[in-house]
């Protein structure tokens, strides 16, 4: 099979961004392949995990961090799990997925990107997730409202769902933790 | 028998019944869970998905609330179990990462603090046989199918559940009551949970496959100890039928909720009623 990538930006390469952000080494990667087989979407993705690897050994740019893979990963964990390298390919993932955030390019089908954003405001607020206000607060942003809701007034029947927010968490502790993460600026 | 409980935020939505269920069987059991006073949300797989030190970061504060209680903290949702253990690794292999989580929560946290799911404290703590002994009903030969799915298990040097590829502590606890557990090739599979609001497809059709295995193999219930799982696997089998044709009618309880039963605890305390497939199979083999 031949893989085509585009010559990269000038600076430092994505490889050694990801690399360095995960604290992984690429370069013991020989193509086994064993993450791609066990991985549960490869059937669904254009380029699967051993793929992504071979990209950014080569020398890929930025088209890879909108690479369908970067936000249908599943973080199940199982490329890291059976690499014979112990190559952690679920932390290169989420260091694309930090990398294309911060770039503007994360806009996957689904958008995963939006429900994180609205599953952590919430954890904002109330120092814990509130259901209820996310999946809301996400349907919104999509324009899916209708999407499951047939099934919520059984859920609501049988306490499937909390209605009211969370209480007894220490909020400031939270409000404390993401000021001084968003304070540091990009995390490596 | 003491820990330190991280319910997680599922507990008080979601998944109220394997928080009641636990709370149920800890109780009949004598093991001695403690609320950790305060407990902030452990950021789940939207914090992973954002940034590296705020995933080690939220899961931290928890942690440093156990070590205060002098106690090991027992959680028995497998996602918050992944993160409190990644955290642990991160803050004992990574100093950066250590250096950054201790600038957030303005403490040091040194990584120290045990974490174990309920699931390891039934088997490993308490005991198979004093289990036996504590079991009003039996099973009667049930058939089960065990499902870990992904956060229990993966990655092995991070949580250090079980065999990753083949685990066996929720069949001996099935084992232990009765009940049949089945040798079936999914349980360590992945049921796309992570994707369930932003790429339903995906969640279905994975715990489609699941679902269809454990049917194969002659399964009268699923049992899991993961919130997500039992959401992809019980609730959206309403969605197989509309995507796939095919009516699935699987029972998919908490492990916590199947020892209940066999403790003679009642099905309410154990928020049996709260599941979206009845568990008719089950009350047949215990003859309710």
């Amino acid at each position: 099979m031949t893989i085509r990538i585009k010559k990269q930006s000038p600076g430092k390469s994505l490889r050694s961004v990801v690399e360095q952000r995960a604290e992984v080494d690429l370069s013991s990667c020989y193509q086994c392949k064993k993450c791609s087989i066990g991985c549960p979407v490869t059937g669904l993705v254009i380029s699967p995990p051993a793929e992504i690897i071979r990209r950014l050994q080569l020398g890929a740019g930025d088209e890879l961090l909108q690479t369908d893979l970067v936000w249908t990963c599943l973080s199940c964990e199982t490329c890291y799990a059976r690499c014979p390298n112990e190559i952690n390919f679920a932390g290169i993932i989420d260091a694309l997925r930090a990398v294309s955030l911060e770039k503007g390019l994360a806009k996957p089908k689904g958008n995963s990107p939006l429900f994180n954003r609205r599953f952590l405001d919430t954890v904002k607020s109330y120092g814990r997730a509130y259901d209820l206000q996310m999946i809301v607060a996400y349907k919104l942003g999509t324009g899916k409202l209708m999407d499951d809701m047939e099934k919520f007034p059984e859920m609501l029947k049988k306490g499937k769902i909390a209605v009211l927010p969370p209480s007894g968490a220490d909020k400031s502790k939270v409000k404390r933790i993401f000021a001084a993460i968003k304070s540091k600026g990009k995390s490596r | 028998m003491k820990y330190a409980y991280y319910p997680g935020c599922s507990a008080h939505s979601t998944a109220r019944d394997m928080h009641e269920s636990c709370l149920a069987v800890a109780k009949e059991l004598g093991i001695e869970l403690q609320e950790i006073k305060g407990w902030t949300c452990c950021g789940a797989s939207a914090a992973h998905q954002t940034d590296r030190a705020l995933a080690a970061s939220l899961p931290a504060a928890n942690l440093l609330l156990a070590k205060e209680m002098g106690l090991d903290m027992v959680v028995n949702c497998a996602a918050c179990y992944n993160r409190s253990k990644s955290a642990n690794y991160e803050v004992v292999n990574y100093p950066a990462i250590r250096e950054k989580v201790t600038a957030a929560l303005g403490q040091n946290y040194d990584g120290s603090v045990a974490v174990r799911h309920f699931v390891e404290v039934l088997s490993q703590d308490f005991g198979l046989t004093k289990l036996k002994k504590a079991v009003k009903q039996s099973l009667n030969g049930l058939k089960v199918a065990c499902y870990y799915g992904c956060y229990l298990l993966r990655p092995p040097e991070v949580t250090g559940f079980d065999n990753p590829e083949n685990p066996t502590l929720m069949e001996n606890l099935v084992e232990a009551v009765g009940g049949e557990s089945l040798e079936w090739p999914g349980k360590v599979e992945c049921c796309g949970g992570a994707l369930n609001l932003t790429r339903t497809d995906i969640t279905v059709a994975l715990s489609a496959t699941i679902i269809e295995m454990a049917e194969d193999a002659g399964a009268g219930c699923i049992v899991t100890a993961c919130p997500m799982c039992q959401t992809s696997l019980d609730l959206r089998q309403q969605d197989m039928k509309k995507i796939h044709g095919k009516t699935y009618n699987m029972p998919v309880l908490y492990i916590t909720q199947l020892l209940g039963l066999c403790l003679g605890i009642s099905p309410k305390a154990l928020g049996i009623n709260r599941l979206m497939v009845p568990p008719k199979a089950v009350f047949q083999a215990l003859k309710f």
